[in-house]
């Protein structure tokens, strides 16, 4: 174990301060330090994805970066996608769908697809299948999630 | 008021209801096990054994013991003066097992030593500094060797490590006796035979990989002598049961919750030595424990599921009539029996009548132990396994016969006119009609147009196949005959003051969305709003009894309870409403619900709203004769039999003659699975069945080196069916209402892992024909289909 270092991580809009490990991992800090459980951990490995969060922008495994390695940075987590009562168009279309079961894989597999759309507004199915690829989802057979996140598209091309 | 005040209430059983789960699981404010924090929690972190077999010489946890912030170190050998062999649920002989080893382990992954600490971090650096020395002994890993006389045991007491054997057959199970009636008739069915296929075939060991790995959270109160567990379970009601048994509680000093669980697939059936360690650990330490698993943890300890070895012999006649079958079941049980482990091979022989009238039946059983991880329940438990053996032994026939595997199925189905059917091996399929069925899944496939595709595709060199799967399943489980915890299930609605409704199940969801079908029915019954109803589930301390989620049993016997408990709340609401209208002389009977009001049938002038009505039960001023204050009921449901939904799939398959890489092309599921609650969730759960099925027959196996050591320990070595592994499944569904219960539901959640394995295998054996594979052992991997392809392997081992 080492002596804590400070981090500052812009966290859905907020500034967070803390003294943290080294080696304490994003997913860790998130949860346990700020209390946003709503990004979960399904596999240590990065090949699940349940963890995924926005850092930067960018869909990124939370379970495999530190949280000093986020020192700085801006992460937005499923807690900090809706619009206040406004659903997202994705969290919205998980919903018309039937995007999900147990619920466990669906935040990190929302942040994926919301990081999917804007770098690919229309995506094909095939382009959607490819592209949520670094998830499992156990549950569905991932159709309604493909519903899901097309529904999603359309809505959003429409705004 | 007038009976104009609100709109009419659209019927919702059978619609697409979105579902009322969805929103907190959407918005992260779900609570999963880990997200539970209490003051004062401990974290505990487990010591396993890093071989498969070996005498434990030595532990030494000193230097575990004197890192910061670790309250306690404690072996196994140590806990058992705290915690008992775990119980298990079936009526079979069992060698004892402690919740973490005490002189011996027998798999990787078995825990010998645990961790009390501040946090998980340290707690895992504790374990981690922990020496454990063995004499390691020879692994087990080859169930058949395990079986001979040479072989090393795991446990005293259980020789060439044989855990259980069961035999019966001949033209039926005498009721009496339990005996087979005529043995010798298998062997004349046979040697009459006009085609006989004989096929060994591994159903390969799994792992469920449920997305939420397991977890428990555990607080005893000593000064109430209370004691509350958290987990991820499929069933708090049986784990209230057994962690007070084995804390020497009664269950009302125990209250189990299950919050919101991130999936089961039978693996969070069983009740793990993690959650007997936290509860006497809670309780030793004095404060709040949790512990939980990560993935390689999960691999290494929760249940796998499957592993059987079939030896499996079809005779027929040359018009394709089936005329008998021999099954010689191997089950790799791994290296202990937990909560159901015994049971679930015993159900693949029970299933493996399949669909069709079978003369005769020879079925031989043997439960093997070797240095694995358990096995129990995974998605289907015993009916995948069976049904594969069937259905790819059915197509072998075909193929011989040169028959349609359409029309083989068709000619040996058990005609519709003669359900309830009695099978050869005892159970009764309560209802059925599989022709219809099989018509709708040829039209929906295009049949003769998928096999024109195949010759097309072939013609241009290319590697395609089609197949054809036809399944019965069982569930509904109950009765309590058969299931050792009792099969009923428990149900209370509750109507509230202002009409609000409570309603509880036993069967306690993690991703089934009981809470949007049950709110359904609720809301059909009473003809009030959706919105109306609450569905509580999971706690111990609120749903008074339950049994809890498995074998595809949530609608069939807990919709059935629910179903019985609303009745008993809705007399008495009618009876309250009567007398309130004592002064037009209305009889209880005379009273409907009716779009929020509770009226005289046909008259609704003459009604009061549902609101006025419960308003009225808890201020019964002045209380009718005979009756109590409130409406508060509860029901058990005990089904009389167990429910067979049944279904057809068809796939297409294309293998890359370069890499051997299979594609599933087409997928068409047609289930029924009797009356469907909401459609959308029925979709739901058959796609995620078939996910499964097509995991096993195409990607997924536990793999365990020569030594014992598990191979696939991480997403990393085990593959996962990938979205984009997937196609667009096609589904239609024939409905044939059970009997059984009110409803006419059967049951839907294991359907798809059951047509959908022997029917891509299936498919793939197709492809492969022209290179003269008549089977090919799943899983489907490249390698292996490119060694036929280019090697001419036969693709047999």
């Amino acid at each position: 174990m080492s002596e804590p270092v400070p981090i500052t991580i812009n966290v859905n809009g907020r500034k967070r301060s803390a003294m943290v490990e080294p080696r304490l991992l994003l997913v860790h800090f998130l949860r346990e330090s700020l209390n946003l459980t709503g990004t979960h951990v399904g596999c240590d490995t990065s090949q699940c994805g349940a963890c995924t969060v926005l850092l930067d922008g960018s869909s990124a495994k939370s379970c495999t970066v530190f949280a000093v390695q986020a020192d700085g940075s801006e992460v937005q987590t499923i807690e900090g996608l809706a619009d206040g009562d406004e659903l997202h168009p994705l969290q919205d279309g998980f919903w018309e769908e039937h995007g999900l079961q147990c619920g466990y894989c669906t935040p990190g597999m929302i942040m994926s697809a919301v990081n999917l759309l804007e770098e690919n507004p229309a995506p094909s199915e095939a382009e959607i299948r490819e592209g949520i690829s670094g998830n499992l989802c156990r549950c569905t057979g991932y159709q309604h999630i493909v519903n899901a996140i097309q529904h999603a598209a359309e809505r959003m091309a429409q705004s | 008021m007038t009976i104009a005040d609100g709109p009419a209430l659209p019927k919702l059983i059978g619609e697409r209801v979105k579902r009322r789960e969805d929103p907190r699981l959407i918005q992260g404010q779900a609570t999963y096990v880990d997200d539970i924090k209490l003051p004062g929690m401990l974290h505990l972190a487990f010591k396993r054994s890093d071989i498969a077999h070996g005498v434990i010489t030595r532990i030494d946890t000193s230097a575990a013991a004197a890192m910061d912030g670790v309250e306690l170190v404690i072996t196994g050998t140590e806990l058992a003066d705290h915690l008992g062999p775990m119980p298990i649920g079936t009526p079979f002989p069992a060698p004892d097992h402690f919740s973490v080893a005490t002189d011996k382990v027998r798999y990787v992954g078995e825990p010998v030593a645990v961790v009390v600490a501040e946090d998980r971090y340290i707690a895992r650096d504790a374990a981690d500094a922990i020496e454990v020395e063995y004499d390691e002994l020879p692994a087990v890993v080859d169930p058949e060797a395990a079986m001979e006389a040479d072989s090393a045991t795991l446990h005293e007491g259980f020789e060439r490590n044989i855990a259980v054997e069961s035999y019966w057959g001949g033209t039926g199970v005498n009721p009496e006796t339990a005996q087979p009636e005529d043995d010798s008739a298998v062997d004349a069915a046979f040697a009459e035979a006009d085609v006989v296929v004989s096929q060994r075939m591994l159903n390969q060991r799994l792992a469920p990989n449920a997305m939420e790995p397991r977890g428990v959270v555990a607080q005893y109160e000593p000064g109430r002598e209370y004691l509350t567990v958290w987990s991820a379970t499929q069933n708090p009601h049986i784990l209230r049961t057994l962690v007070a048994a084995m804390m020497g509680l009664g269950e009302h000093q125990v209250r189990a919750v299950a919050p919101e669980v991130g999936g089961g697939f039978g693996c969070k059936i069983n009740i793990y030595g993690e959650e007997y360690v936290a509860a006497a650990l809670s309780r030793l330490v004095k404060a709040p424990v949790k512990w939980i698993e990560d993935r390689t943890e999960a691999f290494l300890t929760t249940t796998h599921g499957r592993d059987l070895l079939g030896y499996i012999d079809l005779a027929a006649k040359s018009d394709g009539t089936i005329t008998g079958l021999k099954a010689r079941i191997i089950a790799d049980i791994g290296a202990y029996e937990v909560l159901l482990t015994a049971m679930i091979p015993t159900l693949t022989g029970l299933m493996m009548n399949g669909v069709y009238r079978l003369p005769v039946v020879r079925h031989e059983l043997t439960e093997v132990f070797t240095n694995k991880t358990p096995t129990d329940a995974y998605r289907g438990a015993g009916r995948p396994e069976g049904l594969y053996f069937l259905e790819r032994a059915v197509d072998m026939v075909a193929r011989e016969l040169d028959m349609d595997p359409a029309e083989i199925r068709r000619k040996n189905f058990v005609p519709a006119d003669e359900f309830p059917f009695a099978t050869q091996s005892g159970l009764v399929y309560d209802s059925g009609n599989y022709e219809p069925c099989l018509d709708k899944a040829l039209e929906v496939a295009d049949w003769q147009g998928l096999l024109a595709e195949r010759d097309a595709a072939r013609a241009e060199g290319r590697i395609v196949g089609v197949g054809l799967s036809f399944y019965v399943e069982v569930c509904g489980l109950g009765p309590s005959a058969v299931v050792p915890t009792g099969g009923w299930e428990h149900s209370g609605v509750t109507v509230e003051r202002g009409g609000k409704v409570t309603a509880t199940t036993g069967a306690s969801p993690h991703g089934q969305g009981n809470e949007t079908t049950f709110a359904q029915m609720l809301a059909d019954h009473f003809s009030i709003p959706l919105e109306d109803i609450t569905i509580l589930h999971g706690d111990t301390g609120v749903v008074k009894q339950g049994i809890g989620t498995f074998g595809s049993r949530s609608q069939a016997v807990g919709g059935a309870a629910l179903i019985s408990a609303a009745g008993k709340a809705g007399d008495k609401m009618k009876q309250f409403a009567a007398a309130m209208m004592t002064d037009q002389e209305v009889s209880p009977e005379d009273l409907v619900f009716e779009d929020g009001r509770i009226q005289v049938e046909g008259a609704p002038e003459v009604s009061k709203t549902f609101a006025e009505v419960a308003d009225y039960a808890y201020v019964p001023v002045p209380l009718p004769p005979g009756m109590e204050p409130g409406v508060s009921e509860e029901a058990f449901f005990e089904p009389e039999n167990n429910t067979y939904p049944f279904g057809c799939h068809i796939s297409m398959v294309e293998v890359d003659r370069d890499t051997g890489e299979t594609k599933l092309l087409k997928l068409i599921a047609v289930d029924d699975c009797g009356n469907v609650i909401n459609p959308l969730i029925v979709d739901g759960q058959v796609h995620g069945g078939l996910a499964q099925g097509i995991g096993q027959a195409m990607f997924e196996e536990v793999v365990y080196d020569e030594d014992g050591q598990p191979v696939t320990a991480s997403f990393m070595d085990y593959v996962m069916p990938r979205a984009a592994d997937l196609p667009v499944f096609e589904l239609d569904r024939t409905v044939t209402p059970t009997p059984i219960n009110p409803l006419g539901a059967k049951g839907v959640g294991e359907a798809g892992t059951i047509g959908s394995t022997p029917c891509v295998v299936n498919a793939a054996v197709d492809a492969l024909a022209p290179f003269g594979v008549t089977h090919i052992e799943m899983p489907l991997r490249p390698e292996r289909m490119w060694r036929i392809i280019n090697e001419g392997e036969g693709g047999q081992s």
